[in-house]
């Protein structure tokens, strides 16, 4: 606990509390400042006791689905760096949690779950309002638990926080039976946890860095790939100067984005299936990658067997699970990101690679992302017309679908934790709930969320978590009517069957939905009042506002490797 | 290739399941599992035999020391160790056959823990091979029932050639590197 200068939880420490009053100190010694919820019979009495308790230290937002809670604590939790915290009932409620948890893992996203369970005797009867939460989320979370003594309370939690920000951060669920809830327990919160068999590996091995060293110093034409484990490691800082220092190009993966500013000349841009030409060729062209943070998932590699096959490969990661699963590595080094840079950067030189950069200027120029203009709206002039207005101060939340990809190419992001995002599960319905998170963390910039006419229906509800809270986020809906990167594997690779499924039947009016909702809308159809409503709307910086704009729907995204492709098979229009 | 991997764990609900769900989700089948209480009452040893290709079982390993319940994974397939497996057969026997089972039971060095008027009880412990061996030899008799503990196994301190718990061997040969030990915890 940060020595303030009024502790609340001072006059309490070794008093006889309950269970309840012991998790809304444990929340207030862990610094927590908001947290995310959904209201449920189970679950009042902790409510009740957070705002009676800590009502001027710890914010809540109910949202109206448990789906939206987890996905907002999710958004705050990469917008911010710091962990996510959820509380929700039991049963149906903690449920509704498994997609959301599932994302935050994959991603490697700091959250703390708790969920309410009935009471321990019940367990296992089928009772009402009941379900295996701890068991259905094993597989998905760093780790979980179910506390079944009240004097366990405390140390789960110090030990759930423990978990899920350190190392590898990840979703760790804590599941509270009612009958511990109301027992009561002398109120002790541990200064440290020793778990025995959780360890992480922070210090990098300095001969492992000697020799990446090394390796680096003999190259021309390197490339450095940069991965969300920056991000998680507040690392952009000394990236840029490794870069820099060696005269390095920088990728990022989708994860990755805005550890290197995107209007550098160095930067590449995204690699992978929907990355640039010019960055795929030069990681595939290079003769030494370094990998910082990234996993090498397949959308980035693309074929294994044939990514960067001249190149020898350093890769510093803290998760020594994800070295060499994927991709072998010449030099693996377990570690912090920050800590393993700090230490690499005095023992490189500055390289000479200006018949490398040389190259790249050429086929940058040579292959550059592109898309024809016309009257009808196409995402990308919309996305490079916000990026003209905003000089790249904004935090995007996108949701997933063909303009997230075009948003990745096209916004040319600058700082890390703007461009938030589901990357490694996809999973749509993100963006709108993740907004009001992302608003709870960044109030000195605009944040947008970007929506495709599919996903936003799927948590549609949390428009109005947004009108209730007057959360002041620019919510664009790109309505090409149809659902759209299903259709663009269907045409690629199976005959044009899509009018079966593709088409959106339904097609809501967005305009009632907002007005509904009581949020401020407007249509945007052709592509010169893009600009003038964008920047009407970024201008209404005290409210939410909805954008939908009518978009062409023949287009796909562009370049793109097939799955199992590799650079060779790469189409660029 | 089997591998015959040992895991010290916390002594707590859910690691087992933690453990098995592993395996599982990466489509592993284990072979065989036994688990039980070491000299620290808080710590559990398991042993798990499973079959697949180097790489595949390094993958599992690293897997498996992620999990916060456990505390030490060692593979040791590669070097020598220790393997013991009790079973239990319930051997079909008339007044003809009692005997041979009786002689097969000898030659295996297994004990008679029950008898009944048409069956006989078998108590056997070995390697894995020598239980397997011993079902086949018994098999023709007709198995009522069996059942198998699963594998424990442990590291060998002693550094010589063994054939059996009871004859050991000493053959001078130059020693072996033996290949990667303990995983480091991470």
């Amino acid at each position: 606990m940060e020595k303030s200068k009024h502790n609340p939880n001072k006059d309490f420490y070794g008093k006889n509390l309950s269970g309840i009053e012991i998790l809304v100190r444990s929340l207030i010694e862990e610094n927590v400042e908001v947290v995310f919820g959904c209201p449920g019979n189970a679950v009042l009495g902790i409510f009740d006791a957070l705002m009676d308790i800590a009502g001027d230290i710890i914010k809540i937002i109910f949202t109206r689905h448990e789906a939206g809670a987890i996905l907002s604590a999710s958004g705050y939790a990469r917008a911010s760096g710091k962990p996510g915290v959820v509380i929700v009932s039991s049963g149906p409620s903690a449920s509704n949690l498994v997609t959301g948890i599932a994302d935050a893992n994959m991603d490697s996203i700091p959250l703390v779950i708790f969920t309410a369970q009935v009471p321990t005797k019940l367990i296992g009867n089928e009772t009402f309002q009941e379900v295996d939460i701890v068991g259905i989320t094993r597989p998905i979370t760093k780790h979980n638990f179910l506390v079944i003594k009240i004097n366990e309370l405390a140390e789960t939690i110090k030990s759930a926080f423990y978990i899920a920000t350190t190392g590898r951060p990840g979703p760790v669920l804590v599941d509270l039976p009612r009958d511990v809830m109301s027992e009561k327990f002398t109120f002790v919160y541990p200064d440290t946890v020793n778990l025995r068999g959780y360890n992480p590996v922070y210090s990098a091995h300095t001969g492992q860095i000697r020799r990446a060293a090394e390796i680096i110093n003999n190259s021309s034409k390197p490339v450095i790939i940069a991965g969300g484990g920056v991000i998680s490691s507040n690392a952009s800082g000394e990236l840029r100067e490794l870069a820099r220092k060696i005269n390095s190009p920088v990728t990022t993966t989708l994860m990755g984005q805005g550890v290197y500013p995107e209007d550098d000349p160095l930067s590449l841009g995204m690699l992978g299936m929907h990355g640039t030409w010019y960055a795929n060729m030069a990681v595939n062209e290079s003769d030494c990658i370094i990998a910082i943070g990234s996993r090498f998932d397949e959308r980035t590699t693309g074929d294994v067997s044939k990514f960067a096959v001249n190149a020898k490969k350093i890769h510093i990661d803290i998760d020594p699970a994800s070295i060499s699963k994927n991709v072998k590595v010449d030099v693996p080094i377990v570690g912090d990101v920050k800590d393993a840079l700090k230490k690499l950067i005095p023992l490189v030189k500055n390289l000479n690679t200006e018949e490398w950069l040389h190259q790249i200027k050429k086929w940058k120029q040579e292959h550059p992302l592109k898309y024809e203009q016309g009257k009808e709206i196409r995402v990308q002039y919309v996305i490079e017309k916000l990026r003209e207005l905003t000089g790249g101060n904004a935090v995007l939340v996108t949701d997933v679908g063909q303009f997230q990809m075009w948003t990745a190419q096209f916004f040319k992001f600058l700082y890390p934790r703007t461009h938030i995002t589901s990357g490694g599960l996809g999973t749509l319905g993100f963006s709108l709930p993740a907004s009001i998170g992302v608003a709870k963390a960044i109030k000195d910039r605009p944040v947008i969320s970007l929506n495709g006419n599919r996903g936003i229906q799927m948590n549609i509800h949390e428009l109005a978590t947004i009108s209730a809270y007057n959360l002041p986020i620019k919510i664009l809906i790109f309505n090409d009517e149809h659902i759209d990167i299903t259709r663009q594997w269907q045409e690629l690779h199976w005959k044009k069957s899509f009018d079966q499924i593709l088409i959106d039947k339904a097609r809501p009016n967005f305009a009632k939905i907002a007005e509904a909702y009581g949020i401020q809308f407007f249509q945007v159809e052709l592509s010169y009042d893009v600009e003038p409503v964008l920047k009407k709307a970024l201008a209404l910086k005290d409210k939410p506002v909805m954008i939908e704009f009518k978009t062409i729907y023949e287009e796909n995204v562009y370049p793109y490797i097939p799955p199992g492709g590799s650079v060779n098979d790469i189409i660029e229009h | 290739m089997r591998h015959t991997i040992s895991i010290l764990v916390e002594n707590k609900f859910g690691v087992l399941t933690r453990i098995a769900g592993l395996f599982s989700a990466k489509g592993y089948n284990i072979e065989s599992i036994s688990v039980g209480p070491t000299e620290d009452p808080t710590i559990s040893r398991m042993t798990i035999v499973t079959n697949g290709d180097d790489d595949q079982i390094e993958q599992i390993i690293k897997q498996l020391n992620k999990l916060i319940d456990i505390l030490k994974v060692v593979d040791l397939t590669n070097e020598p160790f220790v393997e013991r497996e009790l079973a239990l057969i319930k051997v079909k026997v008339n007044h003809y056959t009692r005997s041979d089972v009786i002689e097969i039971s000898d030659i295996f060095r297994a004990k008679v823990v029950d008898i009944g008027p048409t069956t006989l009880t078998i108590e056997v412990t070995g390697r894995s091979d020598k239980i397997t061996a011993m079902i086949n030899m018994l098999a023709p008799y007709g198995i009522v029932e069996l059942a198998r503990t699963g594998v424990v196994a442990l590291k060998r301190e002693f550094k010589g050639e063994v054939y059996d718990s009871k004859e050991i061997k000493i053959i001078k040969r130059k020693s072996k590197q033996t290949q990667k030990d303990t995983q480091q915890k991470g």
